[in-house]
């Protein structure tokens, strides 16, 4: 049994599972399902595909080349391709920063930055927190000063996903600091190849390189990397900040795992019979599921009132913890269900040496990586006690 | 139980952790991986010389003669230490199993070695079809002539990457799953026929798959009787288990007191972390949860030798399963509350994460402790 949309979305739903299984390359789409690296080739590739049938930037409008979904099929498009191992957007350029830009952005910048962020020749990352900015992201201290006709940049950066695969930055820096912090805050846009800007890798404790410090020591931009209005980044930041909460949810990814999971317990034998004819494993299979069908219609719920108000509610809040959550609760399943396996570590066969044998079955390899570097969907995106905090503001407390 | 350490366990106590404290720094240790093998081969020299590598054994084979509740002491700060050299496989496990069950000459030849720290020895128990299940073996041992032939896999064997001599636990009788029938061996690991493929774990610890291919080995390399093995099995299990519950209860203590010193240091929206009560709550249950942990660890101790193997494994399964649930709020929370720095290779939390992580899912997961506690008390009942 499975959720069932009004027929019309049905058809659409599968319009895109058919499209995705008929040009996703296989070595893709193997890499995603296994939680391997996906080189950036071809992440690119894959863009492209979506670009000739017109469907890349699933939630821009047609007005900048986008398909014109509406949101309905917007959530069906990213579930169906994820589910099907499509390798998930990039989100910083075509979700984070391209809606600020269609918000805010000048005429030039539009025709700039949308174009290249649809095609991927733009790479984003983001430059947001810094080492004493996390939580409280607006007392960010990286000060951008206007001399002449360049904005000229000092500071500190980090966790910056993908800076060193990007070409480009969105970043926030303090230009006023009279005021109240929030108020002080602009946002720039600019090419990561200047001098002055330094990319160093953090190592994360599934032995991944995802995320990097960047350090800005004098770094001049065009006087037109200014987004929107100066001191009001923060207003732009809240809304892009939005959106990344509802794409940290995962639905499809989460579904994927859920397939692989039940797949895995159905050929895994225990004692001579498969885990999935143990009461506890069906229990425990069945209680992600309902959670997840759960958190399924509440997107399908939050897109109805984001249909009527035109913004995302408190929602969008909910969907972002409740998905995080998820997503570590199938890493941790996972892990329970290959049993010994899952004390190596594959690191070898996780980056990059895949085509060695694995240690033990093949799903194995990358579960303990994978279940590490997943503990940072709780963190990122607005922690979820933060998210907790916002839901409880909104509820008068 | 005993919930006192006594003047030889304070000693003990003292000098592990003054080891951890001066030879197992974040930064030494970084060294200590990177070093050949991925542990530390002077350290180990230093534990034996210090007496810790022969604390159980018999005073006439070099040891000390002393109680799991002196080695434990030692666990314990290995746990907080995230030491990684291979003594759960060579000390507690291995030679354990040769103190119980070897005949002189096997006692003879190794235990020494081992208290000296000039034998490494794994004991080869799962396979890759076994799950956890101690007995669900299919590896077989023939004999012919005056030899035994050894043939089969052995899975994620802890410690197998260094050892020179292994225990291998074979089927000579009997069907796969079938408790009797079982036989352990000690052998040579480099006898023609044994390949291993070394890896290390998630905790940076050795591991290794083991395939023994028409492994010709004398029938003197039997440990204890034959056929016999499944309690040999049981009672290592037992040791195996209660001292991981040792180390995680080191290990959990001490990512405690690295997350509970950053939520009073760093500093947002203008005060520490710490004063936020959300965070006190999750750090409230992970101090909570760390109680209960040195509560199992208790129990742990007074039952890990015991002769007793149904009070044993009821004593045993319930402290694996309840650390595991401590590991898992103390470990999970610790990244949780740390944020972004707790996901670095850079920090210790993630660390310790890795250490609690792995050690859950050895010698029985939580579902396999769970079944065996509530089978020996319906058994009680009954």
């Amino acid at each position: 049994m499975e959720l069932k949309y009004p027929a019309h979305v049905q058809a659409f739903a599968d319009e895109v599972r058919a499209f995705t299984r008929a040009n996703l390359p296989p070595e893709t789409r193997d890499k995603v399902i296994r939680n391997l690296r996906v080189p950036r080739e071809e992440q690119i590739h894959w863009q492209r595909k979506l670009c000739e049938k017109g469907w890349a930037c699933p939630a821009w409008p047609k007005e900048y080349g986008g398909p014109g979904f509406t949101p309905l099929q917007r959530h069906v498009f990213d579930n169906v391709t994820q589910e099907e191992g499509a390798p998930a957007a990039i989100p910083f350029g075509e979700s984070m920063i391209a809606p600020v830009i269609m918000a805010v952005g000048s005429p030039e910048q539009k025709a700039e930055y949308l174009p290249k962020i649809r095609t991927m020749e733009y790479f984003f990352c983001q430059g947001f927190s810094e080492p004493g900015s996390g939580s409280d992201l607006s007392s960010l201290r990286c000060a951008a000063r206007l001399e002449g006709d360049e904005w000229v940049i000092n500071g500190q950066k980090i966790w910056t996903s993908m800076a060193h695969h990007a070409n480009m930055i969105f970043m926030l820096v303090r230009t006023d600091s009279s005021g109240k912090q929030q108020e002080g805050i602009t946002m720039l846009v600019f090419s990561l190849d200047r001098p002055g800007i330094t990319i160093r890798p953090i190592i994360t404790m599934d032995e991944g390189h995802h995320t990097n410090e960047v350090f800005f020591d004098n770094v001049r931009v065009p006087k037109s990397a200014l987004i929107g209005e100066p001191n009001k980044g923060w207003n732009y930041a809240k809304l892009l900040l939005g959106h990344e909460r509802t794409i940290i949810a995962r639905i499809g990814q989460s579904r994927r795992q859920l397939r692989i999971l039940k797949d895995f317990a159905a050929s895994e034998l225990e004692d001579g019979a498969p885990l999935i004819a143990q009461q506890r494993w069906r229990d425990r299979i069945a209680a992600v599921e309902i959670e997840l069908l759960a958190l399924e219609v509440t997107a399908l719920r939050a897109i109805a009132i984001q249909e009527e108000n035109g913004a995302p509610g408190v929602e969008a809040n909910l969907i972002k913890v409740k998905g995080s959550e998820i997503q570590q609760k199938m890493t941790e399943l996972l892990m329970d269900a290959v049993g010994p396996y899952a004390i190596p570590f594959d690191e070898e066969h996780g980056f990059g040496r895949e085509n060695e044998p694995s240690i033990g079955p093949e799903l194995a390899a990358s579960l303990a990586p994978n279940y590490l570097s997943t503990r940072v969907v709780t963190i990122y995106g607005g922690s979820n006690e933060i998210q907790r905090n916002i839901v409880a503001k909104t509820l008068g407390l | 139980m005993e919930f006192k350490l006594t003047e030889t366990q304070q000693l003990l106590q003292d000098t592990a952790l003054r080891l951890m404290r001066e030879k197992y720094g974040f930064e030494q240790r970084k060294e200590i991986l990177r070093s050949p093998g991925g542990w530390s081969k002077p350290l180990w020299k230093e534990y034996a010389e210090l007496g810790l590598l022969g604390v159980e054994i018999g005073e006439d084979f070099g040891g000390s003669g002393g109680s799991f509740a002196d080695v434990a002491v030692v666990l314990e700060a290995f746990g907080r230490g995230l030491a990684v050299e291979p003594f759960l496989s060579t000390v507690i496990i291995s030679a354990g199993l040769i103190s119980s069950a070897g005949s002189d000459a096997q006692k003879k030849a190794v235990l020494p070695k081992i208290a000296s720290g000039e034998m490494l020895v794994a004991f080869a128990l799962g396979e890759p079809g076994s799950r956890f299940s101690p007995y669900n073996i299919v590896t077989s041992a023939k004999a012919d002539g005056g030899d035994v032939i050894l043939n089969g896999k052995k899975a994620v064997v802890i410690g197998g990457n260094d050892a020179d001599m292994l225990i291998i636990a074979a089927r000579n009788a009997g069907e796969t799953h079938a408790r009797d029938g079982l036989s352990l061996y000690l052998i040579d690991a480099k006898t023609k026929g044994v390949d291993i493929r070394a890896y290390r774990n998630t905790d940076e610890r050795g591991a290794a798959e083991i395939t023994l291919e028409s492994v010709r080995i004398p029938s003197s390399a039997l440990l204890g009787q034959a056929s016999a093995g499944a309690g040999l099995i049981d009672a290592a299990l037992d040791r195996a288990n209660a001292a991981l519950v040792c180390e995680a209860t080191g290990a959990i203590e001490a990512v405690n007191e690295l997350t509970l010193d950053y939520l009073k240091t760093r500093q947002q929206f203008g005060r520490p972390i710490g004063k936020f009560q959300a965070l006190q709550h999750r750090m409230a249950d992970m101090a909570m949860t760390a109680q209960l942990a040195r509560s199992v660890m208790a129990i742990a101790i007074e039952y890990a030798n015991s002769a007793d193997a149904k009070a044993r494994a009821w004593a045993v399964s319930a402290a694996k399963a309840q650390i595991i649930q401590s590991a898992q709020v103390a470990g999970r929370g610790a990244i949780q509350l740390h944020g972004g720095i707790g996901m670095t290779l850079e920090y210790a939390a993630g660390h310790y994460l890795r250490r609690l992580t792995a050690m859950e899912k050895m010698f029985g997961d939580y579902d396999w402790h769970l079944t065996r506690f509530s089978q020996v008390q319906a058994a009680g009942a009954a």
